[in-house]
């Protein structure tokens, strides 16, 4: 009964879509994991084989994978089509990171425009899938692949596993687009468990990352099918030569009309959502000021006249429904029969949507952030999201015992903090030359200057100075620090360290002395006179420059 | 983005029918230009289709928007972007005054960057053309200061972290298909979208920014350059 609503045009087209869709999903994922960056250009004219009008590129393995897995069929309720990401060491272990998930449910809009909503959404979606797997935590561990780990892809076809991901695993919902035979759902569950590396790892290779792997993965499904290196280029086995996809050239709709097949109004509501969406975080606000607007379409012009400002009511065909005000208290739900382009029934849409998907997919997020709209401070951001962390174990905890804290170069510490062994100077005879100048220079030895002798200070100074407090003058400055960045720890007593220290006070410049400095300010005073005559000459143009200024 | 005279002044509440989303970010200073561009082509990437190419009877052909990464620099993040050099220069440029104000400001170092997705309407002489905003996305950005390397690294990733989150709030709210203009006709199309670039077509769109002084209130740039030429005399 279904299909009587749908002409067969339409229903061919939108089985097209769903199949390119389905491909250049997995092409967007595993290009998306090759470790490259990835660049497509732009153009104006369209070519008719760029699918929902994006420049995706087809590596034709991939699509060769892809239409395997498929063999022939559409993703529908139950068969879903899955791209597990993993990542395999160079010792041959291997972890699940991501699973990928193309899904349909039953929920069905049946007013919407094959071809053209429909596939307009489509696209946005794959815009919105070019986003997310840039963010998930696969994306940088794929950009440092190569020498001690590769990723892998593998395409399924049927039933979601995700068991493979480890405990509290995390889901991201890229997006859902309504279609009149089911709603196309996209989204990955991605693992955030990533634990200490077995010693006997650690021994031979640094921590990547510090990633460690705890499980040594035989493949749970040794009749599915085979990973593959998600950089085709470092794959051992393509000798196999793929057909370039002639589908590809299949034209594809990218020609759009205008006008509508008969003149008809809808209503497009901003639905306000009675249970907060899904996936918001506190510092998303989403302050409900939407109402209900119209549309009228005709076919020669498109007016835009906003129900708020009270124009074209006498125009609609359908009650509108107009909710003064900005209080998001009053949730309304109006979506209007005869609609174009217009929004499938929200509300409803993604409750039934994630109850299908809840039992395949452990969703934390749900119903965690409800208070979705309170304001945020910075701090409250922490807190919240430590709290929804929390469910899932804590992946910032984790990843914080893991990074190697280093102390900076320009760390300062406490004078008192720091004990010194004796240094053993190198370069001694390099030590500052003119000590007796600086000694008696009143201007680097204050002579009230505070005694304050720090272990440092005395051994820095070799047999030449007697303790000078040089480096009191720049007390706020002094490096104690032993570990500058760059230098190799405690090899060799002299390092780029003690170089440092030695060289940060060089003697002043003769030029700065206090006698050249007292001459020039002698020249100032004596010249003052001078220039106040003549000053005061002219200081009837003066006060006419004043004047025009007020 | 093109400067168009628009009957809302800046900084004024959106029009009823808007919907408005905002999005809060704490940065170093140098990570505010990266932070900023990072969320702004995210949502471009969402609002802007291929060139429009209208034929014979109403019916129009669309052109390929190409996409790609963008690394940053001072954050531990990557973005994807649409392939137009017009787009990121714009971009850029509006991030750069936007950055430099809030410099310049001598405030706290906060500040907010809006951009507004809007439409045209035209009106009949002697009215101006209307610009009605149909979506408008606001940044709060809150400038921090640190005092070493060590705070430097983490605030690295902790910023890259907190982008991954906004990426995702983002494409949340453009999967809610809401309200999109609609397709216009050829006659139309200058009033829903961006046609000056010669790659990719956005939605108009304009970029604004506010920064806000220590006192909380927001005072926009040009009156503060006012005050300060009006006192340094």
């Amino acid at each position: 009964a279904m299909d009587t609503d749908l002409s067969s045009q339409d229903r061919k087209d939108l089985d097209k879509f769903i199949k390119f869709f389905a491909l250049k999903t997995v092409q967007v994922i595993v290009q998306a994991r090759l470790g490259e960056k990835i660049c497509t250009r732009s153009s104006s004219s369209p070519t008719g084989s760029d699918w929902f009008n994006l420049a995706i590129k087809d590596i034709p393995e991939v699509t060769h994978e892809a239409k395997k897995a498929l063999a022939g069929q559409l993703p529908a309720v139950g068969r879903s089509m899955c791209v597990e990401i993993s990542l395999k060491t160079s010792e041959g272990d291997s972890m699940e990171l991501e699973i990928w998930c193309l899904e349909m449910n039953e929920k069905c809009d049946k007013e919407i425009k094959v071809s053209y909503t429909v596939y307009n959404r489509l696209s946005l979606l794959l815009k919105s899938l070019l986003a997310i797997t840039r963010v998930t935590p696969a994306y940088r561990l794929s950009r440092k692949q190569g020498h001690e780990y590769v990723i892998l892809y593998r395409i399924y076809f049927g039933e979601v596993q995700l068991s493979g991901l480890g405990e509290g695993f995390q889901t991201v919902r890229v997006g859902t687009v309504g279609t009149p035979v089911g709603t196309i759902t996209l989204s990955c569950a991605y693992r955030i468990n990533l634990a200490f590396m077995s010693t006997r790892q650690f021994e031979r290779t640094p921590p990547i990352m510090g990633i460690i792997i705890d499980h040594f993965v035989d493949r749970p499904y040794p009749s599915s099918s085979p990973m593959h290196p998600c950089n085709y280029r470092a794959g051992e086995d393509n000798g196999a030569v793929y057909p370039s996809v002639e589908d590809s050239q299949e034209v594809c709709t990218t020609s759009f009309s205008t006008s509508p097949p008969s003149q008809c109004v809808f209503t497009v509501t901003k639905a306000h959502f009675q249970t907060p969406p899904p996936v918001v975080t506190d510092t998303l606000k989403v302050p409900v000021m939407g109402l209900a607007f119209s549309h009228q379409l005709s076919s020669s012009r498109l007016s835009y006249q906003p129900a708020a400002l009270g124009v074209g009511s006498a125009d609609m065909g359908y009650p509108v429904l107009f909710a003064g005000g900005l209080n998001a208290a009053h949730p309304h739900q109006l979506i209007g029969p005869g609609k174009e382009g217009g929004v499938p029934p929200i509300p409803s849409q993604p409750a039934h949507g994630t109850q299908a998907d809840q039992e395949r997919l452990c969703t934390p997020l749900d119903g965690v952030h409800y208070s979705a709209a309170t304001p945020s401070s910075s701090e409250d951001t922490e807190t919240v999201s430590n709290s929804s962390e929390g469910k899932c174990g804590s992946p910032h905890d984790l990843l914080e015992t893991i990074f190697i804290r280093k102390v900076g170069a320009f760390v300062n510490k406490p004078i008192n903090q720091v004990t010194m062994a004796n240094l053993d100077i190198p370069f001694a005879m390099f030590a500052p030359k003119n000590v007796e100048l600086e000694d008696n220079d009143p201007m680097v030895n204050p002579p009230d200057s505070p005694e304050t002798e720090s272990p440092l200070q005395g051994s820095l100074h070799s047999e030449g100075s007697s303790g000078s407090s040089t480096g009191n003058t720049h007390d706020d400055f002094v490096m104690i620090d032993f570990k500058p960045a760059f230098s190799k720890d405690d090899i060799l007593p002299m390092d780029l360290g003690t170089f440092y220290r030695e060289f940060q006070n060089p003697p002043q410049l003769s030029s700065l002395s206090i006698d050249i400095g007292a001459q020039s300010m002698a020249e100032d005073l004596d010249s003052l006179p001078e220039k106040l005559a003549v000053h005061e000459k002219n200081v009837k143009e003066f006060d006419a420059f004043v004047e025009t200024l007020q | 983005p093109r400067r168009i005279r628009c009957c809302a002044p800046p900084g004024a509440a959106p029009a009823m029918n808007c919907r408005a989303e905002v999005l809060e970010v704490s940065v170093e200073g140098r990570q505010v230009e990266e932070a900023m561009l990072a969320v702004l082509h995210t949502v471009l990437l969402h609002r802007s289709t291929g060139k429009f190419h209208y034929k014979k009877e109403g019916t129009y052909s669309i052109g390929t928007v190409g996409t790609q990464d963008v690394d940053c620099d001072f954050i531990d993040f990557a973005y994807v972007r649409v392939s137009s050099e017009e787009l990121d220069r714009a971009l850029r440029k509006a991030v750069g005054e936007f950055k430099d104000a809030l410099r310049n400001s001598g405030s706290d170092g906060m500040g907010q960057i809006s951009l507004e997705f809007y439409q045209k309407k035209k009106s009949r002489w002697p009215f101006s053309d209307e610009c009605i905003p149909w979506e408008l996305w606001t940044i709060k950005v809150n400038v921090v200061n640190l005092a070493n390397e060590q705070e430097r690294q983490i605030c690295r990733e902790k910023v890259g972290e907190k982008l991954c989150e906004k990426i995702i709030n983002i494409v949340e709210v453009m999967n809610r298909h809401e309200y999109l203009p609609k397709m216009p006709t050829q006659s139309e199309v200058d009033n829903v979208f961006d046609t000056s670039l010669k790659d990719v077509q956005p939605y108009l769109y304009k970029i604004s920014y506010q920064i806000t002084d220590s006192l909380g209130t927001s005072v926009t740039t040009t009156m503060r350059r006012l005050i300060k030429d009006t006192l340094a005399l």
